[in-house]
């Protein structure tokens, strides 16, 4: 809601000034967004008349003018094509200050000149202007510009709550500001206009629960090509409505002075009786603004024997509109209920200054006040006669009473008020109440449509008595200590682990380019979004290589060589039931072991270097499978278990995406759940052994491709006596191993609870060990 | 018996004389191996009568023992010279640096988020989570915000189909807990949350921490008492106050738009209010008995007014070299 602050004053004029007065709306609830003065500043600036104009000698481009400032006549020396005798214009006396130009005596020339004559640029009116301010020819002469055009004024934003629908005119702001300040409303003056049409224009309300009330009344004979007065076009343009034709102003005029809606028809378009009444199937109307549209059932409209004429509370349609060959206007001022226009300009797409007050809630008290005050400038400013208002009221809504208990109200702020002012401050709102027994019963007025409940009250009061006194008091509570289950980790612990290994956490959106997901994923039925931002985050990521990827090459480009990152975050999947999340936890290795540095030797990232950081995610407890992924490198991809159950992947970028994505050197990836990870076991102590271990070392020789882990799964399985605990220290291929085969040497510790092992216990063991390689996977001894 | 008051000073300078560890043992024989001098000298006390014996045992005593301390002080001597030897070679410089792996850092939305928890924690807080795609009743409809209400355009929603969107606030995450939980309730809800904005200062996603409390005796007056102080822990200044102005949320009434003071001026950081009502009805607590505050932060706020980052869109950016700011 935008408005000129001295509009508002002439409806409430406190003694306050322009920031105190901004400062005040803000502070209780109607936040000034912006406040901008209509003028910059500037100072000795005057009406001038033009009563001599002369070519100067010397200069094809300029004349030399005589100016009348009212108590003396000045030579000024003018460049503005549009300068002639007659023309009244601003005119900078010397020691004027404008923006960015001081004014002084001067020669231009040759020729003494004793000010300026101005433009509307000039004086910070307009961004753009061509020629001299030309102001109306009964502009006094000599009056100062700023009083002349009223330019002591600011434009005001006020950012305005849903619940305060009574504050989208000036008048309802006025009785905001008399509320706070105290300071008396006075309304706009104007006299009720006589009766001197005969004509009437038949009504008829269908719809009686949607428009409670209805007023109309025909004008004749106005002239629909007048223009609105200066004071009215500045008022309409300093609360941001631009001047389009009088009949137009004036109903935006009285829109902003008492928030009604107002709809003026062309008389002669109209067909027969007016009927508001809800659309009828598959009507369609033309509105104001060039579109057809389709009015579903539960819109409502005006309509005359031809059909809709006006989609009511939204828009007009345009075959009735006034135009300039209009002659007689039938002018209408409606009460429609927020249900009944809620949501219906929306789903047109529009937002108009009618819809957005009817859904909000008009007053219906002001409803023909509104259309006598309307009525009385149109008069005033097009002519014509007006008849009789055609008037249907039905059921208006009901002000309910509402209980207010003082003792509740202090206990929810948590402040004591005495009871006298909140009495006080109910009158201040208009709020008619009786009070017995430390109860109030409170009936609020027509403009309110947010007072229905308690707690609706306690605010009023609280916002009028002050929020800042409420003071900032701690709570007291009974102490409990929370839970702390040792064996549930928090998000924190994963952060930490991997912060701790080198990575830097990255937050990437949610939503991903689609390509993403089909492609790098396999995701072919991702989540979509049925309105987003960009093409490129347009569906819902299920997994979050995507992000990690993009801001791996973001990063390249900055000419990063290496990159750990992880981000922590939620996948998104479709499910029979509808959504599901997960939380999720993956990570990014790119380039180099480490950072370049001295005496160690350059390595690039491999596979078990990343699975150094799932064993530590995993508690070392993973069990790893080599398994296909549509973004990993076929013989480098493995699916990672966590007690049996798939949680995730680890792998090397497939080389086809390395090169999609350009990236010189290989990319490692992992994501895992994240609850799975943050359960661990809580240590149970097991006796320490009183006796040493005993370690001998098995070199044996297997096929190549045969998973180690299979053996260490064998050998647990087994569980040999004596053995506690099996090792792979060393792995060879090569000369003096056959083709297809290699070497694996394993540290074996062996351990007796009672004593210390004697060799030949050892040995015995050892055989064992050596006997289930061979039989399971057809090992032999390296000699 | 010859005087044998030359082997000190004989012995001395030959132990001097030795280098190393074997030099020194080999002179040693000279005197006390085995055909030593001293030792033949002791060997040939057995020759000597009862009578001179024992003067010229003590007489030999005393130089074995100024030859024996000789021997001592030279052997460590020359270890100790050997020692420095060694430590003067494995000197280094150790100002050259050390040998590490990169060194991780964490989000400066997360370091936020990790902080604003631990203070919540502190006064006995849970921490609540909820989902992102929300149904349409949790995200508006069970926050007293029915289809149509006007509060609907202030959130630019993100719809995946009729029924859901991508939550606009943190605020659904309320309804869930009360559902489940009796009060008395203490819980903050960090997390994602998502509107159609993107500009300068809008991010299409961001992030936010709902708090709420529900207790039979919270106030108003409380609510500003757990935002203040929460904020002057926060930013660990004492002077930070809060401003309550009076605004409007459908899950809330009163409802507050809370600043706070900052260089002599006034921020706006979040929103909060009483729980309304109606809330409490839909997840039948009974709002006779019980009362609650509830509130939202940003936490992008929170982030940049801590770390003086001047711009939102460094947060979804991930220039490494805007995070490695962070630790």
């Amino acid at each position: 809601m935008q408005f000129s602050e001295n509009w508002l004053r002439t409806f409430v004029n406190p003694a306050i000034t322009s920031a105190e007065l901004s400062h005040a709306l803000t502070m209780a609830g109607l936040e000034v967004e912006e406040m901008t003065p209509v003028a910059p500043a500037f100072s000795n600036i005057v009406i001038g008349e033009i009563i001599e104009v002369v070519k100067h000698p010397d200069a094809d481009r300029l004349q030399v003018c005589k100016v009348n400032i009212g108590k003396e006549i000045l030579q000024i020396v003018c460049g503005a094509s549009n300068a002639r005798v007659g023309l009244k214009a601003p005119c900078a006396l010397v020691g004027a200050e404008l923006p960015g130009i001081s004014i002084k005596a001067a020669k231009v020339r040759g020729v003494e000149s004793f000010g300026m004559m101005c433009s509307a640029k000039e004086l910070g009116l307009a961004a753009e202007a061509s020629g001299l301010l030309e102001l109306p020819n009964d502009a006094p002469a000599g009056q100062d510009i700023r009083d002349y055009l009223d330019l002591n004024d600011h434009a005001l934003t006020l950012k305005l709550t849903p619940n305060r629908a009574d504050c989208l005119s000036i008048l309802g702001i006025a009785r905001d500001v008399a509320a706070i300040t105290g300071a008396p409303i006075n309304l706009p003056a104007f006299d009720v206009v006589k009766i001197e049409s005969t004509k009437t224009q038949a009504v008829s309300v269908h719809a009686k629960e949607a428009c409670p009330a209805y007023y109309g009344r025909v004008i004749e004979s106005v002239n629909a090509q007048a223009k609105a007065p200066d004071w009215m076009v500045r008022s309409l343009e300093r609360s941001g409505i631009r001047s389009i034709s009088a009949i137009v102003d004036i109903s935006n005029y009285v829109l902003l002075e008492f928030g009604q809606p107002m709809h003026a028809f062309d008389l002669a378009q109209l067909n027969g009786e007016v009927n508001v009444r809800f659309a009828s199937k598959n009507e369609q109307i033309k509105l104001l603004n060039d579109t057809q549209v389709k009015l579903a059932s539960d819109d409502l409209v005006i309509a005359d024997n031809s059909g809709a004429i006006a989609f009511a509370g939204v828009m007009g349609g345009e075959p009735t509109s006034v135009t300039d060959a209009t002659s007689a206007i039938f002018l209408e001022s409606a009460f429609f209920t927020p249900d009944a226009i809620a949501g219906k300009a929306r789903r047109l797409g529009l937002s108009t200054d009618s819809s957005y007050r009817f859904e909000r809630g008009v007053d219906f008290g002001n409803t023909k006040l509104a259309l006598e005050r309307a009525t009385a400038l149109i008069l005033n400013i097009c002519g014509g006669q007006a008849g009789e208002i055609t008037e249907i009221v039905n059921q208006l809504p009901e002000r309910a009473s509402v209980k207010l208990r003082y003792s509740r109200l202090c206990s929810v702020l948590g402040i004591s008020i005495p009871k006298q002012t909140v009495g006080t401050l109910l009158t201040q709102l208009d709020f008619e109440f009786t009070e017995n027994d430390d109860i109030f019963v409170v009936k609020s007025p027509t403009y309110r449509f947010d007072i229905a409940r308690e707690e609706d009250l306690i605010e009023e009061i609280a916002r009028l008595h002050g929020y800042d006194k409420i003071s900032a008091i701690k709570p007291t509570a009974s102490l409990n200590m929370l839970d702390a289950p040792e064996a549930l980790l928090n998000n924190a612990w994963l952060h930490n682990t991997l912060q701790a290994q080198g990575y830097q956490e990255i937050i990437t959106y949610s939503f991903v380019d689609e390509s993403w997901e089909r492609d790098l994923l396999g995701n072919a039925n991702p989540i979509k979004l049925k309105n987003p931002i960009a093409s490129q985050m347009s569906v819902m990521r299920s997994g979050l290589w995507g992000g990690l990827l993009d801001t791996l090459t973001y990063n390249l480009n900055r000419k990063q060589e290496r990159a750990m990152l992880f981000e922590v975050g939620s996948s998104y999947h479709q499910t029979q039931q509808g959504f599901s999340e997960q939380a999720r936890v993956a990570g990014l290795f790119y380039g180099a072991f480490q950072p370049e540095q001295w005496g160690v030797a350059a390595k690039e990232v491999d596979f078990y270097d990343v699975k150094a950081t799932v064993d530590s995610l995993t508690h070392g407890e993973a069990e790893y499978r080599a398994e296909a992924h549509n973004a990993l490198h076929p013989g480098q991809s493995a699916r990672v278990y966590l007690n049996g159950n798939a949680i995730g992947w680890l792998g090397k970028l497939h080389p086809k995406w390395q090169q999609h994505y350009s990236l010189a050197k290989n990319t490692f990836l992992f994501e895992l759940e994240a609850s799975p990870l943050l359960q661990k076991s809580i240590a149970h102590y097991a006796e320490v052994p009183k006796t040493l271990a005993t370690r001998r070392d098995l070199a044996v020789i297997v096929d190549a491709d045969l998973p180690v882990q299979t053996i260490f799964d064998a050998i647990e399985k087994a569980n040999i006596p004596l053995v506690t605990q099996v090792q792979l220290f060393d792995i060879y291929q090569g000369k003096g191993i056959p083709e297809n085969k290699k070497s694996l040497a394993l540290s074996v510790l062996m351990q007796d609870t009672h004593k210390t092992l004697v060799d030949i216990e050892a040995e015995a063991a050892m055989a064992k060990l050596l006997q289930l390689l061979e039989n399971q996977f057809a090992a032999s001894l390296r000699s | 018996m010859a005087n044998l008051e030359h082997l000190i000073s004989e012995s001395l300078s030959d132990f001097n004389a030795c280098a190393d560890m074997p030099a020194l043992e080999n002179a040693k024989a000279k005197y006390l191996g085995k055909t030593g001098a001293l030792t033949e000298a002791l060997k040939g006390l057995g020759k000597l009568s009862n009578e001179e014996r024992p003067a010229a045992g003590a007489a030999i005593n005393v130089v074995k023992q100024a030859v024996e301390a000789a021997l001592n002080a030279r052997r460590e001597a020359i270890l100790n010279a050997e020692q420095a030897k060694q430590l003067a070679a494995e000197s280094l410089d150790v100002t050259l640096p050390a040998r590490a792996q990169s060194t991780g850092g964490l989000h400066p939305v997360t370091l936020t988020l990790q902080r604003i928890e631990q203070l919540f924690h502190s006064i006995g807080f849970d921490v609540a989570t909820g989902p992102e795609i929300e149904t349409d009743f949790y995200n508006f409809t069970a926050l007293n915000i029915p289809e149509n209400h006007p509060a609907r355009a202030m959130h630019d929603t993100f719809y995946v189909d009729e029924n859901n969107v991508l939550r606009t606030h943190t605020s659904p995450v309320q309804i869930h807990y009360m559902e489940n939980k009796e009060p008395p309730l203490k819980i903050i809800a960090p997390g994602r949350v998502y509107r159609v904005d993107s500009d300068a200062t809008h991010s299409p996603m961001f992030h936010q921490v709902e708090g709420l409390w529900v207790d039979e005796n919270i106030s108003f007056a409380n609510l500003k008492g757990v935002v203040q102080d929460f904020l002057q822990k926060f930013f660990e200044r004492d002077d930070l106050t809060v401003r309550f102005r009076p605004s409007f949320f459908p899950f809330t009434e009163p409802s507050a738009e809370m600043d706070m003071s900052w260089n002599g001026g006034w921020l706006e950081i979040g929103g909060c209010g009483m729980v309304h009502p109606e809330v409490f009805k839909h997840v039948n607590i009974d709002s006779e008995k019980y009362r609650g505050f509830a509130f939202g932060l940003g936490v992008e706020r929170l982030a940049m007014l801590r770390y003086g980052v001047n711009d939102l869109r460094h947060f979804f950016n991930n220039d490494l070299r805007f995070l490695s700011q962070f630790k």
